[in-house]
């Protein structure tokens, strides 16, 4: 399959990529092909900053299991509101 | 001087796209005099990358003019194919007015060359698949192409891109014989997604042939990833050959 539906978030922090660090403005997070993983679908996210052009982007590509691990860590690392 | 098989020649050229930009294009031509038929190569959603110019170098091995425009140029500016594509997708995706100037300017390209013989099909995989059929209803061509391609029939899914939208209200205008590679364990586009499609397109007496295979999902012809299937890809091949030769032979 090929979902083409992708969630974009306003995020504010920073990144790190091949070069250097860089302001993250926004993150897109999509269940579809990947363009490594080694697996048919993969959950993707890539964080980016459009301002500074297309290379300003942290990519991610994780197993569905994966992902959900990683989604349960986060909200289990983050302080209450 | 006769054709050879397997023998061509590959490179990147500029073209005057949309609107007129400048955009990059994979060239690849078979040698020889020609009489060539040609084919506009619409690239997958993953980008302008090293599969689709195989791809497109394959239809010039085989005795075809091949084409294949780099549509994520503008978003890309200059990046790899996987940045590229990224970019493009937070964008929203390939505007389709802008797609039909892209293919357009590709088909005029061609067209010119001096070994050309005239005639012109489209071929698109992915979200090219969807792109092939839009460029076939709105530009005149001699045969089409849609392997795998989600968004001609159906809702848009939640979250789809602006540019998602239902084409097979298109279907009268279509220009030419279409043929459809699918996957019967695909989601998007679905088996009953490409049956409405076979069925509008009988009502309307279009010419059109497709074929889905067991056992292969989504883009069962990309050889560099997972998602790829041996027999399916080449009984789809066979299919392609077919479909061009009967439709671009001089």
């Amino acid at each position: 399959m090929c979902t083409y539906q992708t969630e974009i978030v306003a995020v504010q922090g920073s990144g790190k990529g091949v070069a250097t660090w860089f302001p993250v403005t926004t993150a897109t997070v999509y269940f579809d092909h990947p363009q490594h993983a080694a697996a048919e679908h993969t959950l993707n996210v890539d964080f980016l900053n459009p301002e500074r052009g297309p290379t300003a982007r942290l990519a991610v590509e994780l197993t569905a299991a994966s992902a959900r691990a990683l989604a349960e860590a986060i909200l289990a690392s983050l302080p209450p509101d | 001087m006769p054709h050879v098989a397997d023998a061509l020649t590959a490179e990147t050229i500029r073209i005057a796209g949309h609107d007129g930009d400048e955009i990059g294009a994979y060239l690849a031509e078979p040698i020889g005099d020609g009489p060539f038929g040609g084919v506009v190569v619409i690239h997958h959603m993953p980008g302008w990358d090293r599969w689709s110019k195989e791809v497109t170098r394959t239809f010039a091995a085989a005795g075809y003019l091949a084409i294949c425009p780099n549509l994520h140029e503008r978003e890309g500016k200059g990046a790899g194919p996987d940045d590229s594509a990224a970019a493009v997708r937070a964008a929203g995706g390939v505007p389709d007015e802008r797609l039909v100037g892209d293919v357009d300017a590709a088909a005029h390209d061609l067209r010119s060359l001096p070994s050309s013989n005239g005639k012109l099909g489209v071929i698109g995989y992915c979200s090219g698949g969807r792109q092939s059929f839009l460029a076939a209803c709105k530009l005149p061509f001699d045969a089409a192409v849609d392997c795998y391609g989600a968004g001609v029939v159906g809702t848009p899914p939640p979250q789809a891109p602006f540019t998602f939208v239902p084409l097979i209200g298109l279907s009268p205008d279509l220009s030419c014989p279409l043929l459809g590679l699918f996957g019967a364990e695909d989601r998007f586009p679905s088996p009953d997604q490409t049956a409405e499609l076979d069925a509008e397109l009988t009502r309307l007496g279009k010419a059109h042939e497709f074929h889905t295979y067991d056992g292969a999902g989504h883009a069962f012809f990309c050889v560099d990833r997972p998602s790829y299937r041996v027999e399916p890809a080449l009984d789809g091949w066979a299919r392609i050959w077919e479909w061009f030769g009967r439709h671009l032979s001089s």
